[in-house]
């Protein structure tokens, strides 16, 4: 790496003289690779400071990681103003350590009625357009969006679920639920969307993805529209791969989660839809909450949990249990999302951007949720056991993160 | 009419206008059209004279009969119809039994009785013109039927291009913007193909109708490819209602990217037209400053309408009974 570029990696590199001055990492056992892609982060700036900054974010990426974060739109303000991904590209240079991408509203002020500027917001920075966890309801205004985008090579990101079969909903509709007595979120919520989603991909040719999807019959779904030839794109929370609905155990807030967890037969079609190609991107669905939202009981609580410093060594489960190799996990974590967002990133080729880290793929550790960097703690993942862990993070060639010998990451000012 | 001797010999060896009725530019042959410009060419002198009226509808009553509100296209048909000497009557929804509830047909059968001569009609729906003609016993003419067509606006546009480039064969035209709710777009775009021209389309796809480039035509979103090296340049209206149906975000993105300012009319031969059927929406359609360039050529787009509309009439008036039909007399 030389001046933020990627001079040459693999065995190009072995045989590449060194550079004067050079820092060479004796790396034995350790694996170098592209930066985590993460394309979905919600930060609670501007507006829920309290939650999460920009600044925060980025250093919970950095020991995560992962060097390009796509940012959520359902701020307050809603990003669906071009000076708004303005004023976020700004505060991102100034006060983050990685690569930060505004996602910008789908619709404005995100109420599914009116589709937001999306030639203006796209021109000043905006990588995407979601309408957050709100689904747009209305399949003409989702349609026009679809065909408007086109035009202009945006992608649309969705979160497919029918709020209406939602409803009160609060985890997976089924025995689980039942049995705590809680209201369940059918699949149908999902594979309705999806399937409607779907049609109108393929009637507008628009660049369509679904932000998360839970169950395996919406795997089963997209397999079929992939198989068809329609032009979509989808992605998976670790959650989703990691856990299942009866890891809420007593009432874990924390695993409340939007879609919810499902069962153990949907969180193993969701591995194998990884595994096949049907499911393109994973993503940590980063989603700070703070006590006063988390502390309720289970069906008052607000969903979300935080991700950027458990993406990496959950989604290694996947590996360790041999489901994907290495190659293919760190295609669906970092060159695929980089490569649907538009991103100069996600690779080592000669030339990109020096965004590497370098992690030990068996490095056994315990998560402690106090020292996580992200401003809030509701991680799922809390106390959990992990094999792999990050030793470096580059950005642009720089260090910012780096491993220290008692195990603890630390960043580099 | 008076005409120069010239101009009426060289109409006398083409065919007649053989139509009852003017419903749209579909059904016309491009003989029709070369006559109905060659007519309107006369009666560009008539209006340009002291003394504007004939008696070629001398004793023939005219109905406008607006079902939507028109100010340009209204008192052009009411001007036209009186410079040749009809009794023009302006109905409107507003004064009328439509009000009250009665059908599209039952009005058709009222007026009727009334025996008028020729009936001018717009309608918010399409095909609401042709349902009308079939229930009359006199001509027609479509002053705009909902987004079917609208064809004396595709006439004034021909006859105003024809004037400045001599023939309307082989021109590259551009229009450009709201083409899904408009009958100026449809009407344009069959005249345009049956003389010759090349047709652009070019908008937000969604205001681009399903199966556009099967009228013939090549369809653009960019405003840069398709204005490149365009002889003639067509904005047309956009229809702020619509940002209601949530097919377009805002005016600014709209102009930003589809309205016509000196940048992207740069695009277009240093000698294109500018032309747009009217209302404008500075600013959001067009920039002011093209609007009132040099190239422009809406306001004369506004003469060539009463002009077109006149031969129109004109051209109707030797199929009403008792009508004159020999060649010489069917001159305007």
């Amino acid at each position: 790496m030389i001046d933020g570029r990627i001079i040459a990696a693999g065995p190009d590199a072995v045989s590449t003289a060194e550079p004067d001055g050079c820092l060479s990492i004796d790396g034995r056992g350790a694996v170098a690779c592209p930066g985590l892609v993460d394309m979905q982060v919600r930060v609670g700036e501007p507006g829920a400071e309290h939650l999460e900054t920009l600044a925060s974010a980025s250093q919970a990426a950095a020991a995560g990681g992962v060097t390009s974060l796509g940012v959520m739109p359902d701020t307050d303000p809603v990003i669906d103003d071009a000076a708004l991904v303005d004023f976020l590209m700004r505060r991102a240079r100034d006060t983050a350590i990685v690569h930060i991408h505004p996602i910008a509203a789908l619709t404005k002020e995100l109420a599914g009625e009116e589709m937001a500027e999306i030639g203006l917001l796209k021109e000043a920075g905006a990588v995407a357009f979601s309408n957050g966890r709100l689904p747009v309801g209305n399949a003409a205004i989702m349609r026009h969006a679809l065909t408007y985008a086109r035009d202009f090579g945006a992608l649309v990101i969705h979160h497919p679920e029918d709020p209406d079969l939602r409803g009160a909903g609060v985890m997976h509709e089924g025995e689980t639920a039942t049995r705590y007595g809680l209201p369940g979120i059918p699949v149908e919520a999902e594979l309705i969307m999806l399937d409607r989603d779907i049609r109108l991909a393929q009637l507008t040719g628009g660049r369509y993805h679904a932000a998360q999807i839970s169950s395996a019959q919406s795997v089963e779904t997209v397999r079929r529209a992939k198989a068809a030839g329609v032009e979509l794109s989808v992605g998976v929370s670790v959650n989703h791969l990691s856990l299942n609905e009866i890891d809420i155990g007593m009432w874990r807030s924390f695993l409340k989660l939007s879609p919810p967890l499902r069962t153990e037969d949907d969180r193993m079609a969701l591995i194998e839809g990884v595994r096949d190609g049907t499911i393109d991107v994973i993503i940590s669905d980063h989603d700070p909450q703070d006590v006063e939202r988390k502390r309720h009981p289970f069906a008052e609580a607000h969903d979300g949990a935080i991700g950027l410093e458990t993406l990496l060594p959950a989604a290694m489960r996947l590996v360790h249990n041999e489901h994907v190799t290495l190659v293919e996990l760190i295609d669906k974590l970092s060159t695929t999302p980089a490569r649907i967002l538009g991103l100069n990133a996600g690779t080592l080729r000669p030339g990109a951007p020096a965004d590497v880290i370098v992690f030990d793929p068996d490095e056994p550790w315990v998560l402690d949720r106090h020292a996580l960097y992200s401003r809030s703690k509701n991680t799922p993942f809390e106390d959990a056991r992990f094999s792999g862990r990050l030793a470096l993070t580059f950005v642009g060639g720089k260090k910012i993160a780096e491993r220290d010998d008692d195990g603890s990451i630390h960043l580099v000012a | 009419m008076t005409a120069s001797a010239d101009a009426s010999h060289a109409r006398q060896d083409a065919p007649r206008f053989a139509h009852r009725h003017l419903l749209g530019i579909e059904g016309l042959e491009p003989w029709d059209i070369e006559a109905l410009l060659d007519l309107s060419e006369d009666a560009i002198e008539v209006s340009r004279k002291v003394e504007k009226k004939l008696s070629t509808l001398r004793g023939r009553t005219q109905i406008n009969l607006f079902f939507e509100a028109s100010t340009r296209t209204q008192s052009s048909f009411e001007l036209a119809g009186k410079r040749l000497g009809a009794d023009v009557m302006n109905m409107s929804v507003a004064s009328s039994s439509v009000k009250k509830g009665e059908t599209l047909v039952d009005t058709a059968a009222t007026l009727n009785a009334m025996r008028p001569d020729i009936i001018v009609v717009r309608h918010h729906a399409a095909g609401a013109v042709q349902l009308l003609a079939r229930k009359v016993g006199c001509s027609v003419v479509n002053a705009g039927d909902g987004a079917h067509e609208h064809p004396t606006q595709a006439l004034l546009d021909a006859l105003t291009i024809r004037r400045h480039k001599g023939s309307l064969n082989g021109l590259v035209v551009a229009i450009c913007g709201d083409i899904l709710h408009s009958r100026v777009a449809r009407s344009n775009i069959i005249l345009l193909n049956a003389m010759g021209a090349r047709v652009r389309l070019c908008g937000p796809s969604t205001l681009m109708p399903t199966g556009a480039a099967r009228l013939g035509c090549e369809v653009f979103t960019s405003m840069r490819e398709a204005l490149d090296s365009a002889d003639v340049v067509m904005m047309l209206r956009l229809q702020r209602e619509r940002m209601h149906a949530a097919l377009i975000p805002s005016t600014r993105e709209y102009f930003r990217y589809y309205g016509l300012d000196a940048v992207k009319l740069g695009y277009a031969k240093p000698d294109a037209l500018v032309m747009h059927p009217g209302p404008m929406n500075r600013g959001v359609e067009i920039d002011p400053e093209v609007a009132e360039s040099a190239q422009s050529v809406i306001n004369e787009q506004v003469e060539m309408g009463v002009a077109v509309r006149m031969a129109v009439l004109d051209a109707l008036a030797h199929h009403l009974p008792g009508s004159n039909t020999s060649p010489e007399a069917g001159v305007i």
